[in-house]
């Protein structure tokens, strides 16, 4: 175990020797695998911070039923009857005007646009929610809602988020699809460099067949190397992402804050940074498997 | 023990390097294998480490028969062999100690008695105060020294060396041969091939002649 421990810390040290002796073109492969990863690791933390934001809202289909001014509450308390009694509804909830505009009070950066208005504009509503998402079943629910007396507007409330949710499906989808051509990148840029640290080293690992050397001693350092390798092209892509999402995060603090929001583009969360360095470092590894796997065999001693 | 049995060497194309040829070297023994270029004598040395294997016959190391010996229990024979080539197959990018240092470093010795013994083969070979040199600023005689060192660093039962002293003056090459038998004296089986009949006539030892694959005498 002892001897096991001292082979991999000299295998350790070899591999860092080997990127010190090397030192333009170790950082060179740093920043192209960075540079590679920060594409999809970038993408995951727009999608996440997206996520923040639709989080908020209810990806449930409801629509909303917005009442004429001039209805009374009786004529109120009918229609919410009758809805209720509808197969297709599952819930019926009353939004009084009174209620309506204290929501809106409470929504951030509107308290002062509330505050100067003499009247209260907003009418009493229905938010109703569907037995089922079907959007033909909501469109024609709708309709008939639109057509019921008292009833000035209805509104497909969870539309946007649907679509938002949806189209952040996809994008997720692209990302993992990104995701998994630049790793095939990473493990090629590895294999290569690999490759010719064998070529280069060739003397030397004949020499140590010679004398007794195992393939997994010889194999050990190249391994490390590889895993090095990803390990600073993982800690690149996170050096990138971290400076990208801060300059970036100048121009849409501005137009969030324009819209009343604090909105701002997100690092990634520790656990998944940590994710980031570590796939990285393990696809550096594959690479390095790989690589030595074709190539270490090829070489004997004549 | 080394035991050659009916062993015959064919290459791609059908040249045999080795005819049929059986001996034995008792644990201990010095032999020389003597002939001309071409006489098959570098193809014999390298079947003993596996580096080549035998087209039919049976080789016997230390009891293991080596042509049945499955690449992965290569490292653990050669560990056992010490072998020093014509070229001596030196690394230069590093210095003389780290050179006997290489064959420690899959060995189980710790850091302190590896260094050690890196340095008591040195001294063994005269090299002890070059430790820190380049093996390219070494002479061809003192490069052969070094990789004697690292032949017998790991202390093996078995010398096994291919001309080591073809490039070498004839001081040199009886400094060389002179090394062997004090290996030799303390135990360790030697096997040197040479074709120079001049050193083999001043050490009284066996030889094993070859002839186009076959042994002779």
């Amino acid at each position: 175990m002892k001897t096991w421990l001292r082979q991999h810390r000299q295998a350790i040290a070899a591999a860092f020797g080997k990127l010190a002796a090397q030192k333009s073109a170790a950082l060179l492969n740093a920043l192209v695998i960075g540079i590679a990863l920060s594409l999809p690791a970038g993408g995951y933390a727009l999608l996440s911070s997206l996520r923040n934001v639709t989080q908020g809202a209810s990806l449930e289909p409801q629509l909303s039923v917005f009442l004429r001014g001039e209805t009374r509450r009786p004529e109120a308390d009918a229609l919410g009857t009758r809805l209720k009694g509808d197969a297709r509804v599952s819930d019926v909830r009353f939004v009084s005007r009174e209620q309506a505009l204290k929501e809106l009070q409470a929504t951030e950066g509107l308290a002062e646009v509330v505050a100067a208005l003499n009247r209260n504009p907003l009418p009493d509503a229905f938010v109703v929610r569907p037995k089922v998402a079907d959007a033909a079943v909501l469109e024609a629910l709708a309709k008939e809602l639109r057509a019921m007396p008292g009833v000035t507007h209805v509104q497909v409330d969870s539309a946007w988020a649907r679509r938002l949710g949806a189209l952040a499906g996809t994008a997720r989808l692209a990302i993992a699809l990104l995701a998994a051509l630049l790793a095939f990148g990473l493990v090629a840029i590895t294999f290569n460099t690999i490759r010719l640290q064998i070529l280069t080293q060739r003397a030397e690992i004949e020499i140590s067949k010679l004398i007794g050397a195992t393939d997994a001693f010889i194999r050990r350092p190249f391994f490390y190397l590889g895993a090095l390798q990803g390990l600073a092209g993982g800690l690149v892509a996170l050096a990138i992402l971290r400076a990208s999402l801060a300059a970036l995060n100048v121009g849409v603090s501005e137009l969030a804050a324009s819209y009343g929001s604090a909105f701002r583009l997100a690092f990634l969360e520790p656990g998944d940074a940590l994710a980031v360095v570590l796939f990285s470092a393990t696809l550096g590894w594959f690479g390095a498997f790989l690589s030595v796997s074709k190539y270490l065999l090829e070489i004997e001693p004549k | 023990m080394i035991s050659f049995s009916g062993v015959v060497k064919r290459y791609p194309g059908g040249q045999e390097g080795l005819k049929g040829v059986s001996f034995t070297i008792e644990p201990g023994e010095f032999a020389f294998v003597a002939g001309h270029s071409g006489a098959g004598k570098s193809t014999l040395l390298k079947l003993i480490p596996a580096i080549e294997r035998p087209s039919s016959g049976a080789i016997l190391v230390n009891g293991q028969n080596v042509g049945a010996l499955k690449r992965t229990a290569l490292p653990y024979l050669r560990r056992n062999l010490g072998l020093v080539f014509q070229d001596q197959k030196l690394l230069y990018d590093r210095s003389v100690y780290d050179n006997v240092m290489l064959p420690l470093a899959f060995s189980e010795l710790g850091g302190r008695e590896a260094a050690r013994r890196a340095r008591a083969a040195l001294e063994k070979v005269g090299l002890l105060a070059r430790e820190k040199a380049n093996p390219i600023q070494l002479s061809g005689g003192e490069q052969q020294r070094l990789a004697i060192a690292r032949a017998v660093v790991n202390r093996p039962t078995v010398l096994i060396a291919d001309e080591p002293t073809a490039n070498l003056d004839a001081e040199s090459a009886a400094t060389i041969l002179e090394i062997f038998a004090a290996f030799n004296r303390v135990g360790v089986t030697v096997l040197v091939a040479t074709h120079d009949e001049a050193l083999i006539g001043r050490f009284a030892k066996r030889v094993l002649r070859l002839a186009k694959g076959s042994l002779v005498e």
